[in-house]
């Protein structure tokens, strides 16, 4: 293996310190570029209107931050968070951590969660969130030592920085024996990130029984770029001695309880549910394909006829059965799934033997269906690539389906491509574009900026018609859609465009709800559900947890509640580990309250920055209906049904043209209406500000957000 | 005619909810289904007969995303 110099720059000690319900009190700031390492009070108002995690990561972003700050301003900070119930080891989906930066795609604030070690080691190593500051001149290396209370700034010059090498040389490099690798966590990207506006965060565990390395990212919104653009090439951290009261909640009875209720309900009914510990998310690939909602070229179609390629049983032939997989102590879902010794068939690592961590339902649907792929391997080893060279597959996987849609209209030639056949379902072309995104080279260089910036480019370079593209160019606010086909949904079609960050499902997933149980039909009911499910969801990211573990397994009798989609048990399960870790006495609605406060903030933060107001809420028609002839006619019953019944529209004699335009009008009349509803029952104005009322009723009126909302009246 | 999910569903003699899921393709595994609010268990999907003017729910209990 490769050796590691390494010049020391900066070395700085701490006092170890404890948690004491959760919190240590204590934050952590590094600037790279000045070497200043300090530590800060977590003080009552962080606590109270922010709780930690992502609060946190937001809380401290708007103070180093102004107006005018870019994310590669050496001002821009990266963030990472756990949150108060992080770390707890009995409960399922605990070790998640939340990373906070300027994003080069929006321009404004994006958050990601990971999940692996760091999170959760950080804090037992003493620190709430570590603030990243500052531009290094040359490579670095920060390592935070929670056994001795040492923190190093390193110089690392040189060397490659793929994850599944670098992860493994560190972890090696900073553990004292085999048995001590399980200490260490690494966070760090590959080389793509530093060509593109795509690079993610991958953080690192070191499974036992592997004996080697596993990843999992913070994948949304380009966070490795930013990380790259600070020359930080790797966090390492060690932490020993994991164990399940090391956050002194104040009462583990409850904390014990709760956890083992979960951990039976998934070893007795996970099975016969959504099989997580089998296949993890992907298990509803087929599902998708089956109600139309796989996205397949480019969000054109809802089915294939060879999904059944891609199955959920396909891949669970292709992953390590029975293996307890996951990603932090306690998650009995173990759902962190991982094909083993396969083998690369291209690109600088062909030949070798490595573990590919998923496929994820996001990396099947969109690396997969999305570019017209439905070659499992394909999608195993363009999954690896993304992840080792540090890039998102959600945009990887979106912006290809784009770009191939592009080519097939001739937007794109090979001439422009440089010699890239990007066809739906070339699977060579495909793979080179990914290779070129590492090199920096060709047209990889161009995708790697982003549906966003092609679509300018493409405008402005190749006479292409600006409407066509914002119709096809599936992202919005910046960012690449995720991977579902929201067009037979409004609620969903809010889910993505209502949102802080740009379209990702974690905020809100209605489909169901709304197109096949209709258990949200009227516009009141739809900004209900898009009001609880966001707060419900953001509340996650506020204290280190897991989603997957609230609604990817439900309770027997669940069905018989009065709000089976709320999974009213869990929400219950999550007020009882809150409080008997904090010791503080929330309940079901002052959960959604904590959620509300750091919601209103993010999207103040947003108009801050200049973004985040209705304008910015609008949605690429191709997520809303059928933008071409093509996607009319393939789905033609339907959509004539709906002009008549909806419309009272005859669509007798008329051309398929026409059709398309009065269902457009109507279904965007639609969205607009959906907007206003929720922007009511949220507390905005019918431009998207939050109102100086609703924060009072919150507490949130802090004289830096009414000076942004009231500008902005 | 019956109302499934509260929206208009074609009916015939002897629609059972097994054939309605069917023509629904509703293929998920955990869908709850009631008819005039009684809730169907699944082994009773082929022999409950749904009657014309009847108010179907076949709830899915999709987690998803
Ligand atoms: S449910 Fe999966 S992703 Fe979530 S914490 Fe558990 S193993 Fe990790």
């Amino acid at each position: 293996m490769e050796k590691l110099e390494h010049k020391f720059l900066k070395e700085y000690n701490y006092e170890l310190g404890a948690v004491d319900k959760g919190y240590t009190n204590r934050t952590l700031y590094i600037n790279v570029g000045t070497h200043e390492i300090k530590e800060k009070p977590v003080t009552s108002l962080m606590k109270d209107k922010f709780i930690g995690g992502k609060g946190f990561g937001l809380y401290y972003l708007w103070q180093a931050v102004t107006e005018s700050t870019k994310w590669d301003d050496p001002e821009n900070e990266i963030i990472i968070s756990s949150g108060p119930i992080g770390g707890i080891t009995q409960y399922p989906g605990s070790g998640k951590s939340l990373v906070v930066t300027l994003s080069p795609l929006t321009n404004m604030p994006i958050d990601s969660n990971a999940g692996g070690y760091f999170g959760p080691f950080l804090k037992f190593a003493g620190f709430d969130a570590l603030e990243l500051q500052g531009k290094a001149e040359k490579d670095v290396l920060i390592f935070i030592d929670g056994t001795k209370g040492t923190i190093t700034i390193e110089e690392m010059p040189g060397g490659g920085v793929d994850t599944h090498i670098l992860g493994e040389q560190l972890t090696e490099k900073y553990a004292d024996n085999e048995e001590d690798k399980r200490n260490i966590a690494v966070i760090s990207t590959g080389t793509a990130a530093e060509h593109t506006n795509i690079g993610l965060l991958n953080f690192t565990f070191y499974d036992v029984r592997r004996k080697g390395i596993r990843l999992k990212q913070a994948g949304r919104g380009g966070i490795g770029t930013v990380f790259r653009d600070k020359h930080i090439k790797a966090l390492v951290i060690k932490c020993a001695g994991v164990k399940g009261d090391l956050n002194h909640p104040v009462d583990k009875l409850t904390l014990n309880k709760t956890g083992i209720k979960l951990h039976k309900e998934m070893h007795d009914l996970d099975n016969s549910q959504n099989q997580m510990r089998k296949i993890g998310t992907a298990n509803i690939i087929s599902i998708m394909d089956q109600y139309d909602l796989l996205p397949t070229h480019n969000y054109k179609f809802g089915a294939h006829k060879d999904t059944f390629k891609i199955s959920p049983e396909v891949f669970i032939s292709k992953v390590t059965q029975n293996s307890p997989d996951g990603c932090w102590h306690g998650c009995s879902m173990a759902c962190a799934k991982a094909a083993d010794h396969f083998e690369l068939k291209t690109g600088p690592y062909k030949g070798q033997k490595v573990t590919i961590d998923g496929p994820e339902y996001e990396n099947a649907a969109g690396l997969g269906s999305n570019c017209g792929i439905f070659d499992p391997d394909v999608i195993l080893e363009l999954n690896f690539y993304c992840d080792t060279y540090g890039i998102d597959t959600i945009s990887y996987a979106t912006l290809t389906a784009f770009v191939m849609e592009c080519y097939e209209n001739g937007i794109l030639n090979k001439e422009r491509t440089g010699g890239l056949e990007l066809n739906f379902g070339n699977i060579e072309a495909n793979f080179e574009l990914i290779h070129q995104m590492a090199k920096g080279e060709g047209f990889g260089k161009i995708a790697g900026l982003g549906i966003r910036k092609m679509k300018e480019i493409f405008a402005k370079e190749y006479g292409a018609d600006p409407q066509f593209l914002f119709d096809i160019g599936m992202e919005q606010k910046g960012l690449e859609f995720s991977e579902y086909l929201p067009k037979e949904s409004l609620a969903q079609q809010g889910g993505y465009g209502l949102t802080n960050k740009g379209p990702q499902h974690d905020e809100a997933w209605l489909i169901f709800m709304d197109m096949v149980n209709n258990q949200i039909p009227t516009f009141e009911d739809k900004a209900e559900a898009l009001h609880y499910y966001p707060m419900f969801r953001t509340w996650f990211g506020l204290n280190g947890l897991c989603k997957l573990p609230w609604n990817d397994i439900a309770p027997a009798d669940n069905k018989l509640t009065d709000e089976p989609a709320k999974i009213p048990e869990h929400v219950q399960n999550y007020v009882d580990i809150f409080n008997a870790v904090t010791g503080k006495t929330i309940d079901k609605f002052e959960l959604i309250r904590q959620s509300e406060r750091v919601y209103n903030f993010q999207r103040i933060f947003n108009i801050r920055m200049g973004f985040g107001k209705r304008i910015h809420d609008k949605l690429p028609y191709r997520a809303m209906g059928p933008v071409t002839v093509e996607e009319y006619q393939s789905r033609e019953e339907r959509y004539d049904q709906q002009l008549k019944e909806l419309l009272g529209y005859d669509t007798t004699g008329k051309t398929t043209e026409e059709k398309i335009k009065v269902l457009r009008e109507y279904r965007e009349d639609q969205y607009e209406k959906l907007t206003d509803a929720v922007y009511k029952r949220r507390g905005w104005t019918m431009d998207g500000v939050p109102t100086v009322e609703k924060l009072r009723e919150l507490g949130m009126d802090l004289p830096e957000l009414l000076e942004v909302v009231e500008k902005h009246r | 005619m019956i109302k499934l999910n509260n929206r208009d569903c074609e009916w015939h003699e002897g629609l059972t909810v097994e054939e309605l899921l069917r023509l629904k393709n509703y293929t998920y595994p955990r869908i709850v289904v009631s008819v005039n609010a009684v809730i169907v268990p699944e082994e009773a999907y082929a022999s409950t007969v749904i009657e014309d003017g009847d108010k179907v729910e076949a709830i899915h209990l999709m987690a998803g995303g």
